[in-house]
């Protein structure tokens, strides 16, 4: 499947069929700290992603001066 | 995983929760826990006029599409940091929001208001730049809401925003800190009698028991456009470090942050109420000699704030940088 990241962007080739949470844990990613995307909507980590899909894993930690951003 | 609610399919997991969520289930979800942190925490009325900070991001355009869906009076203030492309792209996103939700927007530039923009201030002072960036948007948004008269100024602190404040002052036992880290601080008032004014808006984080991740879901799910890429700044962020060390626990632990931070609001945080009276008592809290701003007087010296100082040292050495080429020049 391809997998666009973020921060910088890119994309990368992970192998299907496999959970979201496996895919998250093969890439080295916290699935507490993305979200993934297929389509517009959110995928849980238990929904299966097929080797044709393609998802967006997008961090949701934001830094900086922590006012409110 | 199915809809806690409907049984339906769902497309946010929340663990801490034990619960999945359909996208309807789940913006109710959503809106239901900031209208419940809103009453919990007494944080403003039905009919006060509300100005939220506004950065482009997840956390703040969510709060604003939400609060305005409750209803409220909210106007939405954008501060101009002057990052380049990434506050140009902040920006545009913010006015976006605006126009699309037809949501009254105030927009300012702290180059145009202050003569300096964050980046310039960090290279001028040699504060990191996340701290002359906080600084200067805690004075421009109580100054904007005091000018414009908005009784409460609302920031979209998240649940994670609070958690990683709370660990630091924790691990720096930063005690006066710990005292005042609520979600709702009251306004300040400066002078007594006829000569009272409001000096500190009152602040609220209607936030505060949503997650990173879920204000995250709830802007993607409601469509709404927000700035993905990291402030460039950012590097070596304290407050981005302790985030990530938390978000570790709460993978492994579910519930770990919401504990943390309810714990300490229930059984801790009266405990440190006296070490920020203390603070405020010993040292006499007066009006900045420069701009009025409340601020902690030092010694038998003119007291000024913390901002005022700051600028003041960043358009001296930026007066000096301009007059040094030319004095070398004349002197040749």
């Amino acid at each position: 499947m391809r997998v666009k990241l973020r921060n910088p962007d890119r994309v990368v080739q992970v192998k299907g069929p496999k959970t979201v949470v496996d895919m998250l844990d093969e890439l080295d990613i916290v699935p507490e700290a993305v979200l993934v995307i297929k389509d517009k909507t959110l995928l849980t980590r238990d929904e299966r992603v097929d080797d044709s899909d393609e998802v967006e894993v997008r961090p949701v930690l934001s830094g900086g001066a922590g006012d409110g951003e | 995983m199915k809809c806690k609610v409907c049984r339906e399919h769902a497309v946010v997991d929340i663990r801490r929760h034990n619960a999945g969520f359909c996208q309807d289930h789940f913006l109710e979800h959503a809106r239901n826990q900031v209208a419940r942190a809103i009453k919990e925490f007494k944080m403003f009325r039905a009919d006060d006029r509300l100005l939220l900070a506004v950065s482009g991001g997840k956390d703040s355009l969510a709060l604003w599409d939400i609060l305005i869906d409750l209803g409220y009076d909210v106007t939405g203030f954008y501060l101009d940091l002057g990052i380049g492309g990434y506050s140009n792209r902040s920006k545009d996103l913010s006015i976006s929001f605006a126009e699309s939700h037809s949501a009254k927007l105030l927009v300012r530039s702290i180059e145009t208001e202050h003569g300096f923009n964050v980046p310039e201030l960090s290279a001028l002072t040699g504060r990191v730049p996340c701290s002359g960036c906080g600084l200067s948007k805690r004075y421009e948004f109580n100054r904007a809401a005091l000018e414009e008269g908005f009784e409460v100024l609302v920031t979209g602190h998240n649940l994670d925003d609070e958690v990683a404040t709370l660990f630091g002052n924790v691990l720096h036992w930063n005690t006066e800190m710990l005292g005042r880290q609520m979600p709702v601080l009251d306004e300040r008032i400066l002078g007594e009698g006829d000569d009272a004014r409001v000096a500190l808006v009152r602040k609220a984080k209607p936030l505060v028991k949503l997650s990173e991740r879920e204000t995250a879901a709830y802007a993607l799910l409601r469509g709404i456009d927000y700035v993905i890429e990291e402030c460039p700044m950012v590097e070596g962020n304290t407050q981005h470090r302790y985030k990530h060390a938390i978000t570790l626990l709460e993978e492994s632990s579910p519930g770990t942050k919401s504990q943390f931070y309810a714990g300490f609001l229930r059984k801790a945080a009266d405990r440190f109420r006296d070490a920020a009276d203390n603070q405020a008592d010993d040292s006499e809290v007066v009006a900045c000699a420069s701009c009025g701003a409340p601020t902690v007087r030092r010694g038998a010296h003119e007291s000024r704030c913390s901002f005022c100082r700051t600028k003041d040292l960043a358009m001296k050495r930026k007066a000096e940088a301009r007059r040094g080429p030319a004095r070398r020049k004349s002197g040749a």
